[in-house]
């Protein structure tokens, strides 16, 4: 086990959601290279815990990968330099002695600040809850054959589920838009048959929620490198194109009512 | 994703499950352009318009290489198109309008989306951004796009109007002599380097354009993703190599009165 020495960190603090922030700097003087990245977050704080002061405020759950709480955006990188890893799953052997670490919280108007590098996401809950879901009786669980699904659209459904909703995506986004968290949502849903139903109610639905909320997309492919599930930019046009058939679906099931 | 932050008194959004409930009072038409997925679209088809446009522009300029009686025979083409069936210079008139209304739109989603994305954001990112896969022509597509429209507004005046196309012998302009109009205009150097830079500008943009298309109609088919990039970046080049063709030919002497 090696040690990593005299890491300067900035971190961004900030009182509260209306407050002005600032970085201020620290120095960790050593930490081991299998720390994760929070790991090492928390040694700082229990330091500053020592000294009397404020520790510094971070998202994080599970540190498993898959929850979706962690955030931070590392020296310019959400969740870090590392491809495909959340931040709590970053490891320390990924920088070296010396490193100046600059952290910063996720910034988007729909994600304030509640302190420090805490955001509030509760935007992501409000897509979710515009159509995110099949409307279905519960009771029993029905027989997993019950409803054929051809492997390659279950794999891709799988594909679009695995998202966290941690919204790296948007803080990636030069735009800052969700069109890649929202596009997996609704790709998820769509692809299966148990999404078909509410399809195109699904797509106007939830569109509009991002849309009231995040920017726009320019199609830079930030959010899909950003990602740590490598969410893949094809649920963004599966979207675009489900938005384009709801608008005229929709207003023609209405017609029949 | 739990915690939630909201000011006293602030309402939540509304639960929107219902969407297809609720029908707008607007045309489908205004209901589709008011959403960003919707703005995308129409950047998308008056992309296609004017891609449409500048690739036969240059096509039908190539017939410079062939002499000053076939070019401005070209040009008569283009004034009497469906002559005698409709008065001439009426079908290129439509033409012109189509495109007029296509820039219009162009610039007005850009102009919104534009606006929009920078309310997303309000704070920046304090530190510097690392880019993993933005490039320099996806961030740089308002300022391309904006080079392009002063070229384009220049190369009217010039051409076209011929207000600033005084450097010929007569120093008189006859909008019908195309070909020594392009002449007398390219071999003036600075016009030919802002000629050469603006159209630099528009392979550019056209490559992103071009690819952006794809996306933002949503069409996403396995079978033809990796064809995209290809496709745009071909588009590009084929336009870029044809137009900075012209002015280095007159420069060169290849092509001169």
């Amino acid at each position: 086990m090696k040690h990593l020495t005299n890491l300067k960190l900035k971190v961004w603090r900030q009182d509260g959601p209306d407050a002005t922030g600032n970085f201020e700097t620290h120095i960790v003087e050593s930490v081991s290279d299998e720390a994760s990245f929070l790991e090492m977050l928390d040694q700082l704080n229990e330091r500053l815990i020592g000294e009397n002061k404020d520790a510094v405020v971070f998202d994080h759950d599970c540190r498993e990968g898959i929850c979706g709480t962690c955030s931070l955006m590392i020296n310019g990188r959400a969740h870090g330099p590392q491809r495909a890893t959340t931040t709590c799953q970053l490891h320390m052997r990924t920088f070296s002695s010396g490193d100046e670490i600059i952290i910063e919280p996720w910034r988007s108007a729909a994600f304030p600040i509640i302190k420090d590098l805490m955001v509030d996401r509760s935007s992501f809950d409000r897509i979710v809850e515009s159509g995110g879901f099949i409307t279905a009786p519960t009771g029993g669980a029905p027989d997993a054959n019950l409803i054929p699904v051809p492997k390659p659209v279950a794999d891709a459904a799988m594909d679009s589920a695995a998202c966290i909703g941690c919204g790296a995506c948007v803080a990636a986004c030069p735009n800052g838009a969700a069109n890649l968290f929202t596009g997996a949502k609704i790709a998820h849903l769509n692809v299966l048959p148990q999404g078909q139903a509410e399809r195109y109610k699904r797509a106007e639905a939830m569109v509009n929620s991002m849309d009231d909320q995040f920017g726009s997309c320019t199609n830079h492919g930030e959010c899909s490198a950003a990602c740590p599930k490598e969410i893949s930019l094809d649920v963004i046009a599966l979207m675009n194109s489900d938005f384009r058939k709801s608008k005229s679906k929709n207003r023609k099931a209405l017609s029949r009512g | 994703m739990a915690q939630t932050l909201r000011k006293s008194g602030e309402s939540r959004a509304p639960v929107t499950g219902t969407a297809i409930a609720v029908r707008k009072k607007r045309s489908l038409i205004l209901d589709i352009y008011s959403t960003a997925v919707g703005k995308k679209y129409v950047m998308a088809i008056s992309g296609i318009a004017m891609m449409g446009f500048v690739f036969f522009h240059m096509l039908g300029n190539l017939k410079m290489y062939l002499g000053a009686a076939e070019l401005d025979h070209y040009a008569e083409f283009l004034r009497s198109l469906l002559y005698p069936l409709a008065p001439k210079g009426a079908v290129l008139w439509i033409l012109r309008g189509g495109l007029v209304a296509m820039l219009a739109l162009h610039l007005h989603a850009a102009w919104s989306l534009t606006v929009l994305n920078r309310q997303a954001r309000p704070v920046k990112y304090q530190s510097p951004r690392d880019y993993e896969v933005a490039n320099f022509a996806s961030r740089t597509m308002r300022y391309s796009g904006m080079t392009v429209l002063s070229f384009l507004i220049w190369h009217l005046l010039d051409l076209t109007f011929g207000v600033v196309n005084t450097v010929g012998t007569d120093s008189s302009f006859v909008r019908e002599e195309v070909y020594a109009n392009v002449v007398r205009s390219l071999d003036r150097w600075p016009v030919s380097v802002f000629y050469i830079l603006a159209n630099l500008l528009l392979g550019m943009h056209l490559r992103h354009g071009a690819w952006s298309i794809f996306q933002s109609l949503g069409w996403n088919n396995p079978r033809f993703n990796a064809w995209r990039w290809t496709f745009a970046t071909g588009f590009a080049l084929v336009v870029v190599i044809g137009n900075i063709s012209f002015p280095i030919a007159v420069l060169a002497g290849i092509v001169k009165i």
